[in-house]
């Protein structure tokens, strides 16, 4: 498969696992903390992450020679925030009980700080196509833990996974809850997120040693 | 030849493979070894940290024991109300301790069968000595327990504890948090229909919910919360005769344990006597609020607010909390003075949360670990003030 050359493929795959920005870079914590009680809230803001932040490098790195570097945050800004109303608004219009269930988040993915990072480090200094893979890529990244822990939480917490029941039915004792099974309420709660985040890392970390830092 | 030969031979045999450690441990445990401790927190102790451990279960066993017998007691007297009149006469029966232990001992068991195959399956991972952190906290573990609670339950925390609660931070001696709280705290969390209301600490009281024959088990703080006068008297909750976790309701016995402990200087007294004086503060201060008028009868604080200010000292888990759990030397602050701020702010917190939160009746588990975490802060300034006071000193003389 030659759609990409090797560098660039390196950009899409390296924030998969190597490089990721959550369990690696230690970014954009706060909304991984916040919403993945539920896989699809999880699902959805991952693909909100990746169109703003693909979308966001290409401009930024369109705009990178005109921008003074003096005001290049508030610029930088402004993108992110047209952007993100863009996807607020195809939420309210398309999925409107999802998006009262990320209620501020969405609007929060303006201060996310992986996005403004992938601007500073990446799209001011490489043209459209690149960044638009390294937003991509980066995004990804971020939301593939989402949807780890997003998956992780639901299916303990809940007994559900995107809403169906799939360990059986807690109230008419069916499937496992007929053997005495209960839902874990503590992964409803945001610190379970963080703990099922730090075994992610522990887990990456030990099979790829050289990961672990002095 | 006797078992101390063949193990001794199995272990020459195992030496240097993967399985060593853990017939080390196996060994150590059973005999008295001849070195003493040489890392974590331990190591200012001149004993083994086995001694140490071995201790405080010494302490824990009267708990145990009577836990067993009021797990039968509570059982058959919410059934046949007429046993409470005579509480003693009525209570170290063949009945209650059949019915206790075949309750109670299962919980031990999965405590400890569970906490030491994760302990042991770290040690052979990371090529280190089975740590003996976990004999403790194996028997804390069911004394703090609702009697009632699922085995699997049970299971799920005791991995969740010893795993996050101390080999992620290194094992024994390194951890920040008290492991046997970190384990209730995650049932409390996790299950709270299972860990807190009036149907789980009695015997057979989930199971008959909603029957005919139900038997209610509300404890002393629940109906407290709820503005009802407790049915106990006073010296019923002082021996113990009262429903709650499985060990911790007998203030005498604790409070025996607690000089057992203090006399062979493994609980520090000063943690113990400050967190005793930071309950006492506490509920005068409550009580003095409700004196002065501030609180009505028809507020929900009323009931815990107005309850004598030294009933906290022997209704729910405070005590029990204050004696073996505050007082763990890993997690509590290290110097004299630290302790005493330490020790007063996890009774003052206690009251406070158990009177205030609705949803958490039992507030020292909460307080305990609040405080494990500010522990090192505590220290820190502790010794920062002591350099500074030094200094100043030495700046006196020289100048």
């Amino acid at each position: 498969m030659a759609l990409l050359s090797k560098k660039d493929s390196k950009l899409i795959l390296d924030p998969l696992a190597d490089n990721n920005p959550i369990t690696i870079q230690v970014l954009g914590i706060c909304s991984a903390l916040a919403i993945t009680a539920q896989l699809k809230a999880s699902i959805v803001m991952a693909v909100s992450v990746i169109f703003v932040l693909g979308i966001g490098n290409v401009v930024i790195s369109l705009m990178r020679n005109i921008i003074p570097s003096k005001i290049r945050i508030i610029v930088q800004l402004v993108v992110v925030a047209a952007l993100v109303i863009i996807v607020d608004q195809i939420l309210k219009a398309f999925a409107y009980s999802l998006s009262k269930e990320l209620s501020v988040f969405i609007g929060l993915i303006i201060t996310n700080c992986i996005i403004m990072g992938r601007f500073e480090a990446f799209a001011l200094g490489n043209g459209p196509w690149r960044s638009f893979l390294d937003g991509v890529g980066n995004a990804a990244g971020y939301g593939l833990i989402l949807i780890i822990v997003g998956f992780f939480r639901e299916l303990l917490g809940s007994g559900t996974l995107l809403g169906f029941k799939v360990l059986g039915d807690p109230i008419s004792k069916t499937g496992l809850y007929a053997i005495g099974y209960e839902n874990n309420g503590f992964m409803l709660l945001s610190p379970m997120a963080l703990i099922v985040i730090g075994l992610i890392i522990w887990v990456q970390r030990s099979r790829n040693k050289e990961l672990i830092e002095e | 030849m006797g078992l101390k030969q063949n193990l001794h031979k199995l272990k020459e045999k195992y030496k240097g493979t993967k399985m060593a450690p853990a017939f080390n441990a196996l060994h150590t445990f059973l005999y008295t070894p001849n070195e003493t401790t040489h890392s974590g927190s331990h190591v200012r102790s001149a004993d083994d940290l086995k001694r140490t451990m071995n201790t405080v279960i010494m302490a824990l066993i009267p708990c145990l024991i009577f836990g067993i017998f009021n797990a039968g007691y509570q059982h058959y007297a919410a059934i046949d109300h007429t046993l409470r009149l005579d509480p003693l006469g009525n209570f170290f029966t063949w009945d209650n301790f059949i019915l206790g232990a075949w309750t109670v001992l299962p919980l031990v068991i999965v405590s400890y069968v569970v906490g030491l195959g994760v302990e042991f399956i770290f040690a052979i991972i990371k090529g280190h000595e089975v740590e003996e952190g976990y004999l403790v906290t194996g028997m804390l573990v069911p004394l703090i327990v609702p009697i009632d609670i699922p085995l699997w339950m049970l299971t799920v925390a005791v991995i969740f504890g010893v795993v996050i609660g101390k080999e992620v931070f290194g094992g024994t001696g390194m951890n920040i948090l008290n492991p046997a709280l970190t384990i209730r705290a995650f049932l409390f969390f996790a299950y709270p229909t299972w860990m807190s209301g009036d149907k789980v600490w009695v015997h057979g009281a989930k199971a008959m919910a909603g029957q005919p024959d139900a038997i209610s088990g509300e404890t002393i703080l629940g109906s407290l919360a709820q503005n009802h006068e407790p049915i106990y008297s006073v010296w019923d909750m002082f021996w113990g005769f009262i429903p709650g976790s499985v060990g911790e309701t007998s203030t005498f016995l604790i409070l025996l344990g607690g000089l057992f402990l203090i006399f062979t200087k493994i609980g520090s007294w000063r943690i113990m006597l400050s967190a005793v004086l930071g309950a006492l503060a506490m509920g005068l201060i409550f009580n003095g609020v409700v004196d002065a008028g501030w609180i009505k009868e028809g507020s929900s604080f009323y009931g815990l607010m107005s309850e004598t200010y030294w009933h906290h000292l022997i209704i729910g888990g405070l005590a029990f909390g204050i004696v073996y759990m505050a007082t763990d030397p890993v997690t509590a602050s290290q110097t004299n003075k630290g302790k005493w701020i330490y020790g007063f702010l996890i009774g003052f917190i206690s009251v406070l949360i158990r009177v205030f939160n609705p949803a958490y009746p039992e507030g020292v588990m909460l307080a305990i670990l609040l405080m494990n975490v500010f522990a090192p802060t505590i220290d820190h300034y502790v010794v920062q003030g002591n350099i500074k006071k030094r200094m100043k000193r030495l700046k006196a003389k020289t100048a």
